[in-house]
């Protein structure tokens, strides 16, 4: 990518090229570039014969066309049930047609594209539980978008994202030697609290290798402490490691499939150099499916397994309840009109619904959990996910897709919404922003913290 | 003419049938890659066939699914469509008598008696006005339907109606007989090379999605693995 050119198919690869294009803001610049672009359609055509195989072009072939998977889209709802957002039409009209026009598309025929591949769908995958034929559209949008990025038509925000997994090995510009110092820091800041609290760096054969997701050095350090702490109040011989700490990968949203390579081979590094027992990833719904659920087959990983057993937050958590590590003081569970937002990532690709219902249980008093309709599997997006909280261009179909949550949430009459996941979060926080529906909403952590009872050998002396 | 449609033509149909769709099947499942779909096909035997089994079943099943609940008008047509659809060709009494009359046996031991085979045609009929309807008012069916796809449905419902043509002996029966084992051959002809190859390709996507959910999505963490 040279300087002049902010919207190339070249992927960000240097922090010269990432500071320039961050210094356009918005990606007005960028965007305006996009108009230009040249479809190099032999590359196109080329990519599709050798990567598009058996499963999605039977899919495309067998689609009935029947439109069950309509209903299932909260983007379809949301819009007024217009056809466009039929999850099927959003991939034959796109995929589809540059299938059938063998790669001869155009400038305007990619742009389009794109907006359908980031702005029309999150691939939650939650219509493949609809459709007959078993045909995965969020499979295939993210297929697309790998293909859209190839040739540069990407949003803005998701191609500074993959380049910043490039170059910090992180979704964000935080580099290592900022992560190890802000926990350590910040772990410092509740020692008053929690005599010998500490942050183990590269301890080898630990039983947990703890992953974050950068947002949390960047935005909540907070949210660290409470990992810290709730390791250190379960006895837990743990560590993370000071290279290789990221979990996520906004490298998957964009397409950007070289560089999900290249940032989750720093991880499975780090498992592979520190051994330990089991990875635990934080409260992540896309870094669990990254670097767990899709990771293993970016590195070739023949079992799809990572080098190590490695789990989500949650399961850590009510292993931890379970065994009686952790107690909750029963006094201080929740007693306010509580649901949980379950996330696309780890409940309906990671089948761990039940585990955070187990939590639940511990956690709120009976009684005042109430379930969002439909919840587990069949749940809706939050919608904000597959990286679409962070495109500023389609921020309002964004905003307009929020309906669907909006309304499963104000039906449970929660006033509290329980976001194991840092996408979950950010959206909720942004519809509660937009929609002033009177909710509070949480990780896990920062209840569980005041929440959990400490042995009297870690209380501080006074 | 009888002869050549009951002879030379049954058996180039049935074969372009019986080959074409195990070639698109055969050729569906060694053409996925673990690589490129994702998912560890071959390492967990148990999981994968687990989960594709229940994908199958589960959908099979009218209501099963919450696919299935969700869409009840479209379960009724779909199910009184395919019931008949399965079944009449292979256990309808007169296919059965002319099967025998050609390869020596029957191809199922239990034949359909004359009413019941006339019901399960009639309910094909409905079915196929029902999806036919379906497609024509509903935008979100409408928008993704093309012509073809109606020469599909309706190459799939005319052996049904000139079938029961000839059962009634509308007119002339003879050519509605003819007629209908004309039908029926274009629809054995076409079979694996439309659309209607998902006569063998639903089993083989439902399989693989059932595989993909039983191994790598979930069906390893939770007993009851997703509910469909």
């Amino acid at each position: 990518m040279d300087s002049g050119k902010l919207c190339s198919k070249e992927p960000v690869k240097t922090k010269e090229q990432l500071r320039t294009l961050l210094k356009d803001t918005g990606g007005k610049l960028y965007y305006k570039q996009m108009q230009e672009l040249k479809v190099d359609t032999d590359l196109l055509w080329q990519t599709i014969k050798t990567t598009l195989k058996s499963r999605i072009k039977t899919w495309l072939e067998i689609c009935s066309g029947c439109g069950m998977c309509a209903e299932s889209c909260f983007f379809y709802l949301a819009n007024d049930k217009d056809p466009k957002q039929v999850p099927s039409y959003k991939t034959q009209s796109t995929l589809g047609e540059i299938v059938k026009r063998k790669g001869k598309v155009d400038n305007a025929f990619m742009r389009f594209a794109m907006d359908t591949a980031w702005g029309k769908c999150t691939y939650c995958n939650r219509c493949a539980l609809y459709c007959p034929n078993g045909i995965d559209t969020g499979a295939m949008i993210s297929y697309l978008r790998g293909v859209l990025y190839q040739q540069g038509f990407v949003p803005w925000e998701m191609k500074i994202g993959a380049g910043m997994h490039r170059i910090y090995y992180a979704q964000m510009d935080v580099t290592d030697e900022e992560f190890i110092e802000t926990f350590e820091w910040i772990a410092e800041e509740y020692e008053e609290d929690y005599p010998n609290l500490k942050v183990p760096v590269d301890v080898k054969n630990a039983d947990i290798l703890y992953t974050i997701n950068a947002r949390e050095v960047k935005h909540y350090p907070e949210d660290l402490a409470y990992a810290a702490i709730l390791f250190h109040l379960a006895g837990e011989s743990w560590t993370v490691t000071s290279k290789g700490w990221e979990e996520t990968s906004l490298a998957m949203f964009a397409g950007d499939w070289e560089a999900c390579k290249i940032q989750v081979k720093q991880v499975y590094e780090a498992m592979e150099r520190l051994k330990p027992k089991r990875m635990i990833g934080t409260e992540c719904g896309h870094a669990h499916r990254a670097t767990v659920i899709e990771g293993p087959y970016w590195m070739g990983r023949k079992d799809g397994k990572p080098p190590v057993e490695s789990i989500h937050y949650v399961e850590w958590l009510a292993e931890a309840l379970r065994t009686g590590k952790l107690k909750i003081n029963p006094e201080k569970r929740i007693k306010t009109p509580v649901t949980i937002q379950d996330s696309c990532n780890y409940v309906r690709n990671g089948g761990l619904k039940d585990i955070t219902r187990e939590i639940i249980d511990y956690m709120v008093e009976p009684g005042y959990f109430v379930d969002m309709e439909p919840n587990g599997e069949n749940n809706f997006c939050c919608g904000g996910g597959g990286g679409f909280n962070g495109i500023g261009l389609y921020r309002d179909w964004r905003n307009k897709g929020f309906t669907i949550k909006r309304d499963q949430i104000i039906k449970t009459g929660a006033k509290l919404v329980l976001t194991p996941c840092h996408n979950c979060w950010d959206a909720i926080r942004d519809l509660e922003e937009v929609f002033k529906i009177g909710i509070n909403w949480s990780f896990l952590k920062p209840l569980l913290v005041n929440m959990v009872e400490i042995p009297e050998s870690m209380k501080p002396k006074p | 003419m009888y002869k050549f449609l009951t002879g030379f033509m049954f058996w180039v149909s049935i074969s372009i049938f019986f080959i074409g769709l195990s070639v698109r099947f055969i050729l569906y499942f060694k053409g996925l890659d673990w690589r490129l779909d994702r998912v560890a096909y071959k390492s967990y035997p148990f999981y994968a066939i687990k989960g594709a089994l229940k994908s199958i079943l589960k959908w099979i099943i009218p209501f099963l699914t919450h696919g299935w609940r969700k869409q009840s008008c479209m379960t009724i047509a779909f199910f009184t469509f395919h019931i008949g659809a399965v079944i009449v060709p292979f256990f309808g009494l007169a296919h059965n008598v002319f099967i025998r009359s050609k390869i020596g046996v029957s191809f199922f031991p239990v034949t359909l008696n004359q009413i019941t085979t006339d019901v399960l045609s009639w309910l094909v009929i409905i079915g196929a006005v029902m999806l036919t309807t379906r497609r024509l008012i509903l935008p979100q069916a409408k928008i993704l339907t093309k012509s073809s796809d109606y020469f599909i449905l309706f190459l799939s419902v005319a052996p049904f109606i000139t079938g029961l043509c000839a059962r009634y002996e509308v007119g002339n029966y003879l050519f509605w007989l003819y007629l209908h084992i004309i039908c029926g051959e274009a629809l054995l002809i076409a079979a694996p090379f439309t659309k209607l190859s998902h006569i063998v390709l639903f089993f083989a996507s439902r399989a693989q999605l059932g595989m993909d959910y039983g191994i790598k999505r979930g069906g390893m963490k939770s007993k009851k693995g997703i509910n469909w």
